[in-house]
């Protein structure tokens, strides 16, 4: 008889907003220096507020939206009380009363089928500090304090590694999606709660937990690594299971206790008088709801309705930029599968040769749409349009102007088209004979050919008809 | 006597309370935790009347946190035989206009009525917190100290009103009314006998002498009784307890004031800073609210205090539907002797039930001539008006 892992998952994310939760503290995604952005709230001194930051409520708001979750009208915050150097009040501001979205779901799909996972909860919390230990001597750096973030809280619902991986992957595109957050190495980490059974048992083991994991990677093996551990103390009496708290260690790839010290503490939660309760009525929510960006199942059906790829899709709902940037050229007009090569072939690979990546791309919607009409309407060719393209991503030049300037927009019309066509062929009549003899590649030197008299003008379909009309009259 | 702590200015005519912050002024609250500690910025009340022209004085001494009676536990002030506060004080001899103070257990309404002076303990959330050394987040509130009621209005409008760094700040959108001269003619005003009965023969003349001159001005005085003062002691001193162990657990001897010169390791960083720093009164107030907020207290205790906080309101509100005011005393005693340190906690929590009440509901309170009045939310207009009747009479 086998055995069937129980998980559930403790996710924390980091939220894109330009302010902490509690202060007006910016820039802390992307500090300078250690406690560079720093205020007397943030670091704990006397006489501080919090003051509670809308745009957090909001986004926490759409991820129980995007999950499925009831969203609490009435959410309050409590202080979970610990000491710590990184911890500036020596309490973490987090919400255990009024959470404020529970009940959620969500499915995932693996390779063995699809799972429903429950959402017991969505909290808002602030996050802690860093410390930086060098020889003797430990360092604070409060950059990262009171920065929000949302833990979204599973029941014990997968049955897999790969279903967890998944979860964090679909949480990951969600998130990206709805600018909740960018989910980068760091900003979303993971407690995993890990039990195992028997196959058909209604009865949960010993659970135990793994804290604090960043990578997908080290969270699928220490997931992997626990459930064997489990496993082998269940079938070989390897060992006495005990409910606890536990670490991963990258290098080993193993678990290992952490201090009891470390688990037992009482946080003596209460609620903190500084926040008043926050009220969502039903016009905020509607406005947070409106505001939502369409889900990611929904919005890969209809990327793959415009006729996008399956590859392209997933590119896309993997970066929310390039996306975003779709969504706007398609606004402006542009066809969506035309778009979607523009984007993620030519800009992809005018910044890759830079060794940049998608993430990087700096153009605006307005200037990509012009150059998709022009190639699209014929103006210049494609060849063309990839050359201003590249002096826009590099150069950021106005394309229309830059294309006046490079010649590229002589309008050739289809009687100049034909004149051309005339006048080469009658200076290669060899060609001709050859192609009547069946060597296709004569035709494709007399393409060349007008190419090369128009000057890379003239539209490459319309000569390639008007070359096949003449040769098949001759 | 020196009253303060740091003097800031001879042409002053604000006093400060050392638990509210001034911009680049040492600020201790009266502890040794603090020390050396400076402020980068200025509380709210302090700003809006620096910016109207008055100018600041110093910072007056007060009992470490305001946790004490009226200042005696202060760890830079020079102790004396009979307790008095630093900024009643000043106000008593004119050195000041006014005074603005922390009131989150009593101690500057204790403190105005044995120096005579009045203070006012406004509405909770209509004078910002923001800048106050916080202790009892829920109940504290900014007050002023001053001669009489008219003065204590004037200061009063000048500092009230929202402000976006406080949370809890009232968004209200009428005028904070703080005249004290309109006719008090046909009001009505209620004396606790339970709390007449435990203060001394001078506390009772004074709230007989208080009750006459109304009545004398057309109000009408009954007795009533009730025993939500007590209960709302009981709460306060639940929550206030748990809330001060909260908030004081930022001075943990890292980041800035005092850090004990001996330490081998974290823990023991902590635990001799903050031995070091907090006297007597300060541990057991964080011993007595860590309990309450314990796991196995929790309920008993914290989560009851808050469900009494929500029903000594609502009685409360009913006996001020009759009432303009309550009219109770401030403390026990005309006067206060000085005592010994391991008594600081049966004393303190002694005095709650004429005082808690205010904190623990938000309600305001006005003490003046000895006796306080206690009224409905945002009608310090009213107490005021009350207290000036009896001071134009007295004179």
């Amino acid at each position: 008889m086998g055995y069937e892992v129980v998980i559930g998952l403790e996710t924390h994310v980091e939220l894109s907003t330009n302010s902490k939760i509690f202060c007006s503290c910016g820039g802390h995604s992307s500090p300078k220096e250690p406690n560079d952005c720093v205020c007397p709230a943030c670091s704990g001194m006397p006489g501080m507020l919090p003051v509670m930051n809308k745009r957090v409520v909001e986004l926490a708001v759409t991820a129980g939206l995007m999950l499925n979750c009831e969203i609490s009208r009435y959410t309050t915050f409590d202080k979970k009380n610990y000491y710590y150097p990184d911890l500036p009040c020596a309490y973490q501001i987090t919400q255990l009363n009024h959470p404020i979205c529970t009940n959620g779901l969500v499915t995932v799909k693996t390779a063995n089928g699809a799972r429903d996972i429950r959402i017991k909860q969505i909290h808002m919390e602030e996050d802690a500090g860093k410390l930086v230990h060098e020889g003797k001597f430990s360092f604070v750096d409060f950059n990262r304090t009171s920065v929000p973030l949302i833990e979204i809280v599973t029941q014990p619902d997968f049955r897999s590694a790969e279903e967890v991986l998944a979860y964090l992957n679909k949480l990951k595109s969600m998130f990206r999606a709805g600018n909740i957050s960018e989910c980068e190495e760091g900003a979303m980490r993971c407690d995993v709660n890990i039990s195992v059974r028997k196959e058909g048992s209604d009865e949960f083991g010993v659970r135990t937990e793994i804290k604090n994991m960043s990578s997908f990677e080290a969270i699928d093996k220490a997931i992997r690594f626990e459930a064997q551990r489990h496993i082998d103390a269940l079938e070989f009496e390897t060992e006495e299971l005990v409910q606890e708290t536990r670490r991963f260690d990258d290098v080993t790839g193993k678990t290992f206790a952490m201090r009891n010290k470390e688990t037992e503490a009482d946080y003596r939660y209460f609620p903190d008088a500084n926040l008043m309760p926050i009220i969502i009525d039903d016009e905020w929510l509607e406005q947070i709801k409106a505001a939502k960006p369409v889900e990611v199942d929904e919005r890969a059906e209809e990327y793959r309705a415009e006729g996008i790829s399956d590859k392209e899709i997933e590119i896309l709902l993997d970066n929310s930029k390039a996306a975003k940037l779709l969504d706007d050229v398609i606004a402006l007009g542009c066809n969506a599968k035309d778009s979607a090569a523009w984007i993620l072939t030519d800009c992809a690979g005018i910044l890759r040769k830079d060794g940049q990546s998608l993430n990087e791309l700096n153009i605006s919607a307005e200037k990509l749409a012009a150059i998709i009409k022009m190639v699209a309407n014929g103006d210049v060719n494609r060849n063309s349009g990839k050359k201003i393209l590249i002096a826009v991503v590099e150069d950021d030049v106005d394309p229309v102007k830059y294309c006046d300037e490079q010649g590229f927009a002589k309008k050739v019309d289809s009687s100049a088209v034909e004149s051309v066509i005339d006048k080469v062929l009658s200076e290669n009549t060899k060609a001709i004979e050859d192609y009547k003899n069946g060597k296709e590649k004569a035709k494709q030197a007399l393409f060349g050919a007008c190419m090369k008299e128009l000057k890379g003008a003239g539209d490459p379909a319309l000569i390639r008809t008007l070359l096949d009309n003449k040769l098949q009259n001759i | 006597m020196n009253f303060y702590a740091t003097k800031i200015s001879d042409k002053g005519d604000i006093a400060v309370d050392d638990t509210l912050l001034v911009k680049d002024v040492l600020c201790t609250a009266g502890s040794n935790i603090l020390q050396g500690f400076t402020p980068l910025f200025s509380a709210e009340a302090v700003t809006r009347l620096v910016s109207v022209g008055y100018t600041i004085s110093g910072k007056t001494h007060v009992g470490e946190f305001g946790l004490d009676l009226v200042g005696e536990f202060s760890n830079y002030s020079e102790k004396t035989d009979t307790l008095k506060g630093a900024a009643a004080e000043l106000v008593k001899e004119g050195k000041v206009k006014a005074a603005l103070g922390v009131d989150v257990n009593g101690a500057p309404r204790r403190a105005a009525s044995i120096s005579g002076v009045d203070f006012l303990k406004s509405t909770y959330g209509t004078v910002s917190r923001y800048g106050v050394v916080s202790t009892a987040a829920s109940g504290e509130a900014v007050g002023v100290y001053a001669k009489d009621a008219v003065a204590v209005g004037e200061i009063m409008s000048k500092i009230a009103g929202y402000d976006s760094k406080d949370g809890t700040c009232q968004n209200n959108e009428f005028e904070y009314d703080y005249s004290a001269t309109k006719d008090i003619k046909g009001k009505k005003v209620c004396i606790i006998t339970e709390l007449y009965e435990k203060c001394d023969d001078a506390i009772k003349a004074k709230i007989d002498s208080a009750a006459k001159i109304l009545e004398k001005n057309g109000v009408q005085v009954d007795r009533i009784s009730s025993d939500i003062f007590s209960l709302a002691a009981t709460a306060w001193q639940i929550l206030y307890t748990a809330e001060t162990c909260n908030n004081l657990s930022r001075y943990d001897g890292v980041k800035y004031g005092l850090r004990a010169k001996e330490y081998k390791n974290i823990d023991e960083l902590y635990v001799n800073s903050r031995t070091e720093g907090f006297n007597f009164l300060t541990k057991a107030v964080i011993l007595y609210g860590s309990d309450v907020l314990s796991k196995n207290r929790y309920k008993d205790c914290y989560d009851k205090a808050l469900r009494v906080r929500r029903v000594v309101a609502e009685q409360l509100a009913e006996i001020l539907k009759t009432y303009s005011a309550v009219l109770t005393p401030a403390c026990s005693a005309a006067e206060y002797s000085a005592y010994n340190i391991a008594d600081a906690f049966s004393k303190v929590f002694g005095e709650l039930e004429f005082t808690a009440i205010a904190n623990l509901t938000g309600n305001p309170a006005l003490v003046s001539s000895g006796v306080q009045f206690i009224g409905d939310y945002y009608k310090e207009g009213d107490l005021l008006c009350l207290a000036n009747a009896i001071e134009r009479m007295g004179e």
